[in-house]
């Protein structure tokens, strides 16, 4: 549920697409088609596969997920528009979504948002420090309303209670 | 246990009694407290006899609807030659609500004994359980779950040698509020954008996959096999004067309170009790000045509305609000009405999914008008403009995200008048940067 980041101009290199669906990746993927009774059920799996070896979902992605499902390509970009964790371009190497909603900001989450935003370099939201390490984005609520200000980095550690304090402590855990 | 704090001696301690127990997540330290009794002895019942025990318990769903348990059971059909599908809703996303959270990340196999149970009881063999992507360590943590479950025999093709199938099977969902919807959560599954759908058809004639499907909380499902154990009357009896609301409930309280956590109460706890006894009341030197009791979706109630007001469903109700999910999001003195409630509009306007006109532009005109009045650009016009708005964000839509974004709006003009006035007359400072 984050702000979609500013689309960039960020193109895949021009060699030549390294297909995500072969060997152990197709045989994860095709062992799920057993617990669905469709193809199409297997998206958002898929597309988690696509972001887990890429880090984003580039176009290629979407024409070979499309195929290994017997989607359209225009159905299943749609598809990965509608969900706000799928990158539909590249981001820093530790991608942190800080939560901002409510609950949060009552208890001071807009400032954990600003000192994440210094700390990491990049300024502003939705932009990659120039390091490449980190993009920042805010996210609508995480779930942790009692534990404020949870973040999630990486779309792997969800961590509570990050205040100004100790943001910088907590992203030196990720070079 | 409890989780982050001990609990506390008003409490009634049922699902939370294993929060912050990290033993409990295994299989072996789950049957060790007592786990996979209650799928046992289901195995052991009709199908029907257990719908009827959980009508009898006065189980109510614990998202937000209230609707109860038992009586969606029923409206499975019989003996239609059909797949059937539990789906277990764990895309817990409501501001104010982190209880399914720690069900998952303490007791997991409660909830897959529970979805077991429910399964069984409404002839599905399968049950997907939808888990908000954000919600890593949940996921590991019920991938572990599952994955021992199998092993162990309590779930697959011959579950504890009953010869019954059932199978549980976890969903990751990828970022969308919306898709706590049940029926959007459905087209979540089938690989669609998260879409709610128009209803009827409803999910017991036509859900998941079209086929007849039951959409039950994590809360709910989790406090099953507790009812398949210790019997419909024990939980029935659970209970402080309305026969209507009954069991547990789990209160996730957030913002100004000393001690913020989940409690779980006994339905008809006396709200007062809750924040200023269970939570250490507000911060020292300061008042409470208003609660969103059931997550953001519920009128605002204020402090006196709130002091006054019994937590069960109907309590709720009665005092101007509703229970909802139990997400209760407390606010002290210090707290800017006009800009909390702009930031809840903002969020439902992120939120979304733009397919009815009235939500897709009522969400972001509310949330451009409050940010005029906190820009000082606001007039009193506004005000009208808002009521307005949101009358016709009300009841016109395929769901309720647009009925919910209305609500705090409606009720905070009613209630915190004064503090948007004080915006309009220039009596209070801008906080917003022109844009």
């Amino acid at each position: 549920m984050t702000d979609r980041v500013e689309q960039g101009t960020a193109r895949e290199p021009a060699a030549a697409w390294e297909p995500v669906f072969q060997g152990e990746t197709l045989a994860r993927l095709k062992a799920l088609f057993e617990k669905y009774p469709t193809k199409r059920a297997c998206l958002l799996p898929a597309l988690w596969m696509v972001q887990e070896a890429r880090g984003w979902i580039p176009e290629q992605a979407i024409g070979e997920v499309a195929e290994v499902l017997e989607l359209t390509p225009a159905y299943v970009k749609g598809v990965v528009t509608f969900y706000t964790m799928y990158h539909t371009h590249p981001v820093g190497r530790h991608f942190i979504q800080v939560c901002t909603t409510s609950p949060c900001g009552l208890c001071g989450a807009e400032d954990t948002l600003r000192a994440i935003l210094r700390e990491t370099g990049c300024g502003e939201l939705g932009t990659t420090s120039p390091d490449g390490r980190f993009t920042v984005v805010e996210v609508e609520c995480l779930g942790a309303c009692g534990f404020p200000t949870p973040i999630l980095v990486d779309d792997a550690d969800f961590i509570e209670s990050v205040t100004p304090a100790n943001a910088a402590g907590i992203l030196a855990r990720y070079p | 246990m409890g989780y982050p704090h001990p609990s506390h001696p008003k409490e009634t301690v049922v699902l939370s009694q294993y929060f912050g127990d990290a033993g409990a997540r295994s299989y072996e330290g789950w049957t060790r407290r007592g786990g996979y009794e209650g799928l046992r002895k289901a195995l052991g019942m009709a199908p029907d006899a257990i719908v009827e025990e959980v009508k009898a318990s006065g189980l109510r769903g614990r998202g937000g609807a209230g609707f109860p348990t038992g009586l969606k059971w029923s409206f499975m059909p019989k003996g239609d030659g059909k797949p059937h599908y539990l789906v277990c809703n764990a895309d817990e996303s409501e501001p104010g609500t982190f209880k399914d959270r720690e069900i998952m990340r303490w007791t997991p196999h409660a909830l897959i004994e529970g979805c077991a149970i429910g399964a069984f009881a409404i002839g599905a063999e399968v049950c997907y359980i939808y888990i908000r992507g954000e919600f890593t360590e949940p996921w590991n943590v019920m991938t572990a779950a599952v994955a021992e479950a199998y092993a162990n025999g309590a779930l697959g093709t011959n579950v504890f040698g009953s010869g019954k199938r059932i199978e549980v099977i976890l969903h990751r969902g990828a970022g969308a509020y919306i898709c706590g919807e049940e029926t959007a959560l459905m087209n979540s599954i089938e690989g669609r954008r998260g879409n709610p759908r128009i209803k009827p058809p409803f999910p017991a004639v036509a859900g998941l996959f079209a086929l007849p499907t039951t959409i039950n909380n994590v809360e709910t499902l989790a406090a099953v096999p507790q009812i398949m154990v210790r019997g419909s009357a024990w939980y029935k009896g659970l209970c402080l004067g309305n026969p209507k609301s009954t069991g547990t409930k789990l209160i996730s309280v957030c913002g100004h309170v000393q001690r913020p956590g989940n409690y779980e109460i006994t339905m008809g706890t006396p709200m007062k009790e809750l924040i200023y006894d269970m939570c250490g009341g507000m911060l020292p030197g300061r008042t409470l000045k208003a609660v969103i009791p059931g997550g953001s979706s519920v009128p605002i109630m204020t402090a006196e509305e709130a002091e006054s007001c019994v937590t069960d469903y109907e309590g709720v109700v009665a005092a101007g609000s509703m229970l909802g999910s139990g997400g209760m999001i407390v606010m002290d003195d210090t707290t800017d009405m006009v800009y909390q409630i702009w930031r809840l509009a903002k969020f439902y306007a992120h939120e979304s999914c733009a397919q009815c006109t009235q939500c897709r532009e009522g969400t972001s005109w509310t949330t451009r008008i409050l940010g005029r009045i906190l820009e000082g650009q606001g007039t009193q016009e506004d005000l009208d403009l808002l009521l307005d708005l949101s009358h016709n964000m009300t009841g016109t839509t395929i769901c309720v995200l647009s009925d919910s974004c209305a609500t705090p709006i409606v009720s905070g003009i009613r209630k915190f008048r004064g503090e948007f006035e004080a915006y309009l007359s220039g009596a209070r400072a801008p906080v917003l940067a022109g844009v």
